[in-house]
C-alpha cells in the first residue's frame, strides 16, 4: 500500500512547509526548509491535504466548463450548425457567461415543495460526483488518496446520487418530476448490478481493489484482456451518468426535464454540473480501470496520458449521445437484466479460469506478465464475439410481421363491448 | 499503520470540501438576492407546480406501480451477492494457489444458487417493464 509519501504532490507541499523533517523529506523542499516547527507536522499535511483537494475540484469544476463548451461545439457539428461561437475564441466564454447567468437567475421554490428536501437534493447530487476524484491516480504519484478499497469506493459512493434523485423528485411534489424520478432509481438500480460486477473482472487479475495497483496491473490494458467487462462496464457508466440512450428519466418530449424541472436558478446549476461532471468522473474510471490510466511511453508525461485517455473516452461518449436515439423503458431494463447481467456473469467465469490457470506458476500476489495477458485477451475475444452473438440471439426482438400475426387482435374503440377501465386516479405512471 | 488510518482523514477533509463546494456556490446565489443583484419577484403563478404550462389539474401521485417494487426486491439481492463476490475476487488469485479450481468452483456454486432465483425472475416476466 503506497504511503502518503509516495504522493508527490503531497510530499511537495509537505516538504515546503515543514522544518527539518529529515526522517521523510531527504532533500527538504524546492525552497528548502519551510516554517513549521516539527511538532506542528500535523498542521502542515492538512494543509496540503486542503491545498490539493482544493486544486483538484477547481481543476474538475474548469473541465466541466471545457466539456460543456466542446460538447456543444461537437454536437453542432454533428449536425452541420456551428454552435456557440460570438463570446471569447470559438465560443470559448459562452459557458462561463451561462455559469455566471445561471447564479444570478431568480430562485423559484414551488408552494408545494418540501423546502427541505428541496434545497438538499442539489447538493447531494454533487457530492457523490466529487467523492469519486479523491481515489483517481491522474498520473504517476499524483493522486490524492490510494485507498485499499477505491474501486468499491468509488461504486458505493456514486450509489448515493440515487438517494439524490428521490429527494429532487419528492421535494419539489411535481407530478411529472415524480415520474421521472420513479423511472431514474429504477434505471440506477439495474444498471448498477452489471456495473459492481464488471469490475471484478479487472479486480481479479490485479488482486487488489486500489486503483494504483489495478493500473500497475495493466501491462495489456484491460480493454484488450477483458473486452466484455470493457463493454458492460462502458454501457453501464453511460446509463448510470443519464446520457442519451438511456436518458429516460429526462425524456424531454415526455417528462420536461424530469426531476430537475422545478428547479431554477444555482440549484439548476447544480444538477447541470453534476450531469456533466459525472460524465467526466465515468470517463475517468473507465481510463483508469480499463484503459491502462495513466501509463504511456516515455516522453510524454504520465498526466498527459491520463488526460488524452479521458478526453478520446469523453469523445466516444458524446458520439454515442448524438447518434443514437434513446432507447424506451422497456428496452432499457431488458437490456440490463437480460443482457448485460449474463455478459458480466460469462466475463467472470472466463476471466476467473484463467487466473486460475495461470496463477499456479507466479509468487502469491504477484501481477500477471504481458505474455500471460496477451493469451487471456486471445481467449476473452473468442469469449467474447460468441456470448455477444448468443446474447443478441436472445434479446433479438420478434419480427414485425410475425409479433403481429401472434397478438391478439384490437378492435378498439369499434366492436368493443365495454371501455377499458380508467386507471385510478392519482396512480403514477 | 498510521498511514492507513491518515488516508481516511484525508477523505474526510475531501467530503468536507466537497459538501462545502457547493453550498458556498449556492449561498453565493444566495447572497446575490440579498445585495438585489438576484431578483426575487415570487408570485402565485410562478410557485404553481409545472405541468407543461398548463395551471396544474392533476392531484400529487401518491400510489406507485408495483414494477418499482419488483425492480426494488431484484436490486437488494443481487446487489448482495455483488457484495460477496468482491472480496473473494480480491483474494481470488491467491486462493487458487492453494486449492486450485476448487476456489472458482465454490463461487460458482454460490452464483448457482442465485441463477435459480434469476431464471424465476425471468420466467415469471418480472424482468420486463409491464
Amino acid at each position: 500500500m503506497p504511503t502518503f509519501l509516495d504522493n508527490s504532490w503531497f510530499r511537495n507541499i509537505y516538504c515546503n512547509l515543514v522544518e527539518n523533517d529529515s526522517a521523510r523529506c531527504a532533500s527538504g523542499g524546492w525552497f528548502g526548509d519551510g516554517i513549521l516547527p516539527n511538532n506542528l507536522a500535523w498542521l502542515a499535511y492538512t494543509v496540503a491535504a486542503f491545498v490539493i483537494c482544493f486544486a483538484i475540484l477547481n481543476a474538475l469544476l474548469g473541465s466541466v466548463i471545457v466539456y460543456i463548451w466542446a460538447w456543444r461545439r461537437v454536437f453542432a457539428r454533428f449536425q452541420r450548425r456551428s454552435g456557440p461561437n460570438r463570446w471569447g475564441p470559438f465560443g470559448m466564454l459562452t459557458t462561463v457567461a451561462d455559469a455566471i447567468k445561471t447564479m444570478f437567475k431568480e430562485d423559484v421554490v414551488p408552494a408545494e415543495a418540501d423546502r427541505l428536501i428541496f434545497n438538499i437534493a442539489p447538493v447531494l447530487m454533487v457530492v457523490p460526483v466529487f467523492m469519486v476524484f479523491a481515489v483517481i491516480p491522474f498520473g504517476a504519484g499524483t493522486f490524492f488518496v490510494d485507498l485499499n478499497v477505491g474501486i468499491l469506493f468509488i461504486i458505493a459512493v456514486t450509489s448515493g446520487s440515487v438517494l439524490a434523485v428521490v429527494m429532487a423528485a419528492y421535494g419539489s411534489a411535481n407530478r411529472v418530476a415524480i415520474f421521472s424520478g420513479m423511472r431514474s432509481v429504477a434505471l440506477l438500480m439495474s444498471y448498477e448490478i452489471p456495473m459492481a460486477i464488471s469490475v471484478i473482472g479487472a479486480v481479479m487479475v490485479a488482486g487488489s481493489l486500489s486503483l494504483g495497483r489495478i493500473v500497475e496491473a495493466q501491462d495489456v490494458p484491460f480493454i484488450i484482456v477483458m473486452p466484455l467487462g470493457f463493454l458492460v462496464f462502458a454501457i453501464c457508466a453511460l446509463a448510470e451518468s443519464n446520457q442519451t440512450p438511456f436518458d429516460i428519466a429526462e425524456a424531454e418530449s415526455e417528462l420536461g426535464s424530469g426531476y430537475l424541472n422545478d428547479y431554477s436558478s444555482m440549484k439548476f446549476g447544480m444538477f447541470y454540473l453534476a450531469e456533466f461532471a459525472a460524465g467526466i468522473a465515468a470517463a475517468a474510471i473507465i481510463t483508469t480501470v480499463f484503459l491502462s490510466g495513466w501509463r504511456g511511453w516515455w516522453p510524454i508525461p504520465s498526466q498527459f496520458w491520463f488526460f488524452g485517455k479521458m478526453g478520446a473516452v469523453l469523445f466516444g461518449m458524446m458520439w454515442i449521445r448524438f447518434t443514437w436515439p434513446r432507447l424506451r423503458p422497456d428496452q432499457v431494463m431488458g437490456l440490463a437484466w437480460k443482457g448485460l447481467f449474463e455478459l458480466t456473469l460469462i466475463n467472470l467465469l472466463s476471466t476467473g479460469i484463467m487466473v486460475a490457470v495461470f496463477a499456479d506458476e507466479e509468487a502469491p500476489g504477484d501481477l500477471f506478465s504481458a505474455n500471460e495477458l496477451w493469451i487471456m485477451a486471445a481467449v476473452n475475444w473468442v469469449v467474447f464475439v460468441v456470448s455477444i452473438w448468443a446474447i443478441g440471439k436472445v434479446l433479438a426482438p420478434k419480427p414485425y410481421r410475425a409479433a403481429m400475426l401472434e397478438a391478439p387482435v384490437q378492435l378498439y374503440p369499434v366492436g368493443v363491448d365495454e371501455m377499458p377501465a380508467v386507471k385510478a386516479a392519482g396512480a403514477a405512471d | 499503520m498510521q498511514d492507513y488510518f491518515r488516508q481516511y482523514g484525508l477523505l474526510v477533509i475531501f467530503v468536507a470540501i466537497a459538501i462545502g463546494m457547493p453550498i458556498g456556490m449556492l449561498s453565493l446565489s444566495l447572497l446575490a438576492q440579498r445585495f438585489k443583484v438576484r431578483p426575487s419577484r415570487s408570485s402565485e403563478v410562478k410557485r404553481a407546480a409545472y405541468e407543461s404550462g398548463m395551471p396544474p389539474m392533476s392531484p400529487k401521485p401518491t400510489l406507485f406501480n408495483i414494477r418499482y417494487y419488483q425492480y426494488a426486491l431484484l436490486f437488494v439481492v443481487f446487489d448482495v451477492e455483488t457484495v460477496f463476490l468482491y472480496p473473494w475476487a480480491v483474494k481470488y488469485g491467491v486462493m487458487t494457489q492453494q486449492f486450485g479450481l476448487v476456489a472458482l468452483g465454490a463461487m460458482l456454486v454460490f452464483l448457482g444458487v442465485l441463477t435459480v432465483p434469476y431464471l424465476y425472475a425471468w420466467r415469471k416476466r418480472a424482468l420486463e417493464w409491464q
